[in-house]
């Protein structure tokens, strides 16, 4: 038997009312190993206006790089207090912030460590399927060897890549553009 | 090292395009570049995992949330979330929300003229069980106007979230009710190229789960990605 996946639909604008339980923007709990983070940004439309009705989910290791799910095959430890899952609805303005800790290296195809990234969905009213996306850290040597940023044209990685904020530390910016000019990547998931 | 096999992709067509011309929310918001093409690696087979709570029977009957009854028509929601092989998906988290009978959310941006209703929140939640099993006992919710174009109606529909095993699996979607003759106009719903992967957003009626005297029963599948047959190293 064949059956065939159920179509996608938009989530609408009112998704806040069925969302909202599991809205999750500190993904560690206290004592939970690794290098903090915040990471802000806005998802922005084609006109670079502010979304206000988007969701956005993340999907991440921990700082030894393993996820809590029974298919991680790794011999490595979860951690009470970090699940790795969060979600995050946009503010009026199309701003989300999070703070997490850093994931480790994952493995990838090959047998090669993925660098530290965070899986993204996002969902937003007009947005019929979910867009799904990564965020890599800047300054993260594994970055050039990356099996999935080097699937990316190389103009356009760099929308992968969280940036820096000078005189600032453990904040990042990420943004999250929909279409046109610096249109973020998204893949095919 | 290795690590288990990833998910199947989409059937053309089954899927919505981003871009849907009129769908208006859609034109500034779909991207424009293709996607990018991803083998599922461990960050896609794993996914967020959610303990199975004690069994909150308010979390999966919406009409037992305040301390009146809502008004409308009361129906039971129920079907199963299998992958395409027809294996239960078990103890995975379904989330829905709605609008009440008179179609109006409880929500700050909605402002539709028709009534809150005080014994009406619209939102729920239930795990699967071993056999992959859901079930919703709600109010039918209430066809409502929208902007997208002059006269726009939504058809009835429950808004449906759901997780599977993997972030590969993650799924939102809506239900529609059979026989809704708003269906053929609804943007929404026609966002889809193949007609029968639309007609599979539509519960059935089901005598099964109507309850003698009490509420009718709609019936709902929601099938997610299966697995692929052979691991993607090899």
């Amino acid at each position: 038997m064949t059956l065939r996946a159920t179509t996608s639909q938009t989530v609408g604008p009112f998704f806040s009312i069925g969302l909202e339980r599991l809205t999750c923007a500190e993904l560690a709990g206290p004592g939970v190993a690794g290098e903090r983070v915040t990471i802000e940004g806005r998802v922005l439309d084609a006109d670079g206006v502010g979304i206000p009705d988007a969701v956005i989910e993340l999907w991440q290791a921990n700082s030894q790089g393993k996820y809590a799910h029974a298919e991680d095959p790794q011999d490595k430890p979860v951690e009470a207090g970090f699940q790795g899952f969060g979600r995050i609805p946009t503010d009026e303005d199309g701003k989300f912030r999070f703070t997490t800790i850093k994931p480790g290296a994952v493995p990838g195809p090959d047998g090669k460590l993925q660098a530290p990234h965070i899986a993204v969905s996002v969902f937003m009213r007009g947005l019929l399927r979910r867009v799904v996306t990564r965020i890599y850290f800047p300054d993260e040597p594994e970055n050039g060897d990356d099996f999935a940023l080097r699937l990316v044209d190389a103009g356009r990685g760099g929308t992968l890549i969280a940036r820096k904020v000078p005189g600032v530390d453990g904040l990042l910016k990420w943004d999250v553009i929909m279409q046109g000019p610096g249109e973020t990547v998204f893949f095919d998931c | 090292m290795n690590y288990p096999p990833g998910y199947r992709r989409a059937v053309a067509g089954t899927q919505p395009d981003y871009l849907h011309s009129t769908y208006k929310s859609s034109l500034k918001r779909a991207p424009s570049q293709p996607l990018v093409y991803l083998p599922h690696t461990l960050s896609e087979i794993t996914g967020p995992v959610f303990a199975p709570e004690t069994v909150n029977v308010k979390a999966c009957d919406l009409t037992r949330q305040h301390s009146g009854e809502p008004l409308g028509e009361r129906i039971i929601v129920s079907g199963r979330v299998l992958d395409e092989d027809g294996k239960p998906v078990r103890k995975t988290l379904v989330e829905v929300w709605q609008a009440n009978a008179a179609g109006r959310y409880r929500h700050k941006v909605d402002q539709h003229q028709a009534p809150l209703d005080p014994n009406f929140s619209g939102h729920g939640y239930a795990m699967t069980d071993g056999e992959g099993r859901y079930r919703f006992i709600t109010v039918r919710p209430g066809e409502y106007p929208w902007g997208n174009h002059h006269n726009a109606w939504r058809p009835a529909h429950v808004h449906f979230s759901v997780f599977g095993p993997a972030f590969a699996t993650r799924l939102v979607t809506q239900m529609y009710f059979p026989g809704d003759p708003l269906l053929p106009f609804d943007p929404i719903y026609n966002c889809t190229a193949d007609e029968t992967a639309r007609q599979r957003l539509i519960s059935a009626f089901d005598w099964e789960s109507t309850i003698p005297g009490h509420a009718l029963g709609y019936k709902f599948d929601i099938i997610l990605n299966g697995r692929e047959a052979t691991p993607m190293e090899e």
